[in-house]
């Protein structure tokens, strides 16, 4: 069953100035459906609209980024919410007890002059979900001992954690309210592998624990094949390739995935890698048709022409590129 | 094969903190390596282990607290000061090439500049042959650059330009200090890739500093592995990663993401004593993992001891 959808979700950032106007298309027509119980990936180098994306997800659409065109669907006990719908209060109210969210930068989700207790005590508070002073307290350090982190650090102020324990410190704040998503965007991408190693088996025990959904985005395909159960690869703002991670590893389907599983050197394995050729496209004036063509080694006439499709390939796995699609499909 | 780039017990020691309340960090301790010539060294570690700090006592930005470093036959660190700088012993590339180029200035001028500094060409046509021939190594050319800002270029393009710069004095030895980290992952392989090119086509060392043991492993020759300022590991890279004989070395070694779904991490990892006291700093920061520890070394900071004219901060010498 799903718990988190989109459909056909445009997102830019719209700037005006000078009496100018660039938008930059961060996420154009994206298709998504997020399961219950999952570790979904998305994969895509920097710039290419993830973080875009999960703003997007998350219902936090500021200007100058603006909601064009498509929706989004949380399932919360069973019934549909349109997030774009609700007033800022009821939003609130689903933040932290339904999707939460782990940043990359741990420092500054910390308030620096108060005590970590405090900030737990703070995030209850609004949501009016616990009792008393103690007894936050009391939740707070069973919650941390569950997840095997020591009850000390509720006594520290942030800048005397490590970053390992203070990213820690942001997953354990961020499940404290049993959240059913939680969508972790780089979360390791600062930290030292040794690090990186506890943090992503810290989340994927929060996600056994609480039987939650992980939204998790990592350029780091090592990170993506030890922990995601599906894997969406973005490509200028699209989605260009879904799958399991068995399938998107051994047998991707888009040109622009396989050079990303593929140029990765391997243990054992010194052979030559090639990286895509080229660089990321602009997403204030993308490629015309697929908007990989400009460094695909495959592309033809049409790829220049027209956008290709998601289509489906085989079980659960999508891909939109013009190598893939058949003439029935074309105009079906 | 001669060497291009000797350590011999390299130690830098920094001061932090005011006059009453000083703090010593060695960042890097008695550290003796060599560098052979059109070979790739790898030097690897997690932040803060000094492997940058021994990148910039190489290019000359530091003087080494203790030690030397004998490039190719000279003394840089007894060169000292600017004369090290332009020294033509090695060329640096950085992590961060937005910040290697002034964003206010066309990445040409950089070009000119170096020439000149360097004294390398005798009229404006060598000049433009040199920066040329540099460029083309790098697969770009002249016209590629010309009149652009640095902010016109792609994080891959200009790391490409920067190791073009590096390559105008024709030097021995570039130092590249985690030169991928902040290219993108679909083009990082291309900048690798570059390195070994300019070693065939050179015979230019590359000492290549990085957290990333994959790269290490696919691009170099021999590797050092460095832990709170010592080597605790140094040999040719397919004995140290896949065969790793030191703790540290096995621990690093099996905490990397492999990008193989069938080879996932299979146990669990138990958080190590030391990263749960971390915040605590009291007692000895490496009581954590060390197999000396004793219960003093966690609740004391040891004092510095002199040992033979060497300073461990260690109650075993106590």
């Amino acid at each position: 069953m799903w718990v988190l959808r989109a459909e056909q979700l445009r997102c830019s950032y719209i700037l005006e100035m000078l009496g100018g106007r660039r938008v930059v298309q961060a996420v154009n027509a994206v298709d998504l459906e997020i399961r219950e119980n999952e570790v979904y990936g998305i994969a895509g180098e920097s710039g290419c609209g993830k973080s875009t994306l999960m703003k997007a997800l998350y219902a936090a659409i500021d200007p100058p980024l603006r909601l064009i065109d498509g929706t989004v669907r949380y399932r919360v006990d069973g019934k549909e919410v349109d997030p774009f719908a609700l007033r800022s209060r009821d939003i609130q109210e689903l933040r932290w007890k339904f999707i939460s969210f782990v940043p990359q930068s741990s420092m500054s989700v910390f308030n620096p002059l108060i005590k970590i207790r405090r900030t737990f005590r703070d995030f209850s508070a609004v949501h009016e979900a616990h009792g008393s002073k103690a007894e936050v307290l009391e939740l707070a350090r069973k919650h941390l001992v569950d997840l095997g982190l020591p009850e000390k650090i509720l006594g520290a102020y942030p800048h005397q954690l490590s970053g390992g324990m203070r990213q820690r410190a942001v997953i354990a704040l961020a499940s404290f309210l049993s959240p059913q998503v939680l969508i972790a965007d780089e979360p390791v991408t600062a930290l030292d592998v040794v690090v990186l190693r506890g943090i992503l088996q810290l989340l994927k025990e929060v996600q056994e624990k609480l039987q939650a959904t992980i939204v998790l985005v990592t350029h780091d395909m090592g990170v993506q094949a030890n922990i995601a159960d599906r894997i969406g690869i973005m490509y200028a703002g699209r989605i260009i390739e879904e799958g399991t991670t068995e399938q998107i590893f051994s047998a991707p389907l888009h040109p622009y995935t396989n050079y990303l599983v593929n140029s990765l050197p391997k243990f054992g394995d010194k052979s030559m890698r090639e990286s895509a050729p080229g660089a990321p496209p602009s997403l204030i004036n993308p490629p015309a048709g697929c908007a990989f063509h400009p460094r695909c080694s495959q592309a033809m006439e049409i790829c220049r022409q027209q956008t290709p499709r998601m289509l489906e390939m085989a079980a659960g796995h999508r891909v939109a590129c013009w190598l893939h699609q058949d003439d029935d499909a074309e105009h079906s | 094969m001669p060497n291009i780039l000797e350590l011999h017990e390299l130690t830098k020691v920094f001061h932090m903190g005011s006059l009453l309340s000083k703090v010593r960090i060695t960042a890097v301790d008695r550290v003796s390596l060599h560098v052979e010539s059109a070979e790739i060294f790898g030097l690897a570690g997690e932040s803060g282990c000094g492997k940058t700090t021994i990148a910039r006592m190489i290019l000359g930005f530091q003087e080494p607290t203790a030690g030397e470093i004998v490039h190719a036959g000279a003394d840089a660190a007894a060169a000292g000061g600017r004369d090290a700088r332009v020294s033509p012993g090695a060329q640096g590339i950085f992590q961060n090439p937005f910040e290697a180029f002034n964003p206010l200035r066309r990445v040409e001028r950089y070009f000119f500049e170096t020439d000149r500094n360097f004294a390398l060409s005798a009229d404006r046509a060598e000049t433009m042959e040199r920066i040329e021939r540099a460029l083309n190594a790098v697969g770009l050319h002249y016209d590629d650059i010309a009149h652009r800002y640095p902010g016109e270029f792609s994080g891959g393009q200009l790391q490409r330009i920067s190791i073009a710069r590096a390559l105008l004095t024709q030097p021995p030895l570039l130092v590249a200090d985690e030169p991928v980290s902040m290219v993108d992952a679909s083009l990082r392989m291309s900048i690798v890739n570059l390195f070994e090119k300019i070693r065939d086509e050179f015979g230019i060392s590359v000492i290549y500093i990085t957290h990333d043991l994959a790269t290490a492993y696919y691009v170099c020759g021999r590797i050092a592995v460095m832990f709170r300022g010592n080597v605790v590991e140094m040999g040719e890279v397919e004995k140290v990663l896949m065969d790793p004989k030191h703790p540290y070395t096995a621990l690093l070694r099996e905490s990397i993401p492999e990008p193989d779904p069938e080879r996932r991490w299979s146990e669990k990892m138990e958080l190590a004593e030391s990263e749960r006291e971390e915040y605590l700093r009291v007692g000895c920061k490496f009581a954590g993992r060390c197999p000396h520890a004793m219960e003093k070394c966690r609740r004391e900071m040891p004092q510095d001891i002199d040992v033979d004219g060497v300073l461990v901060k260690c109650f075993l010498y106590d």
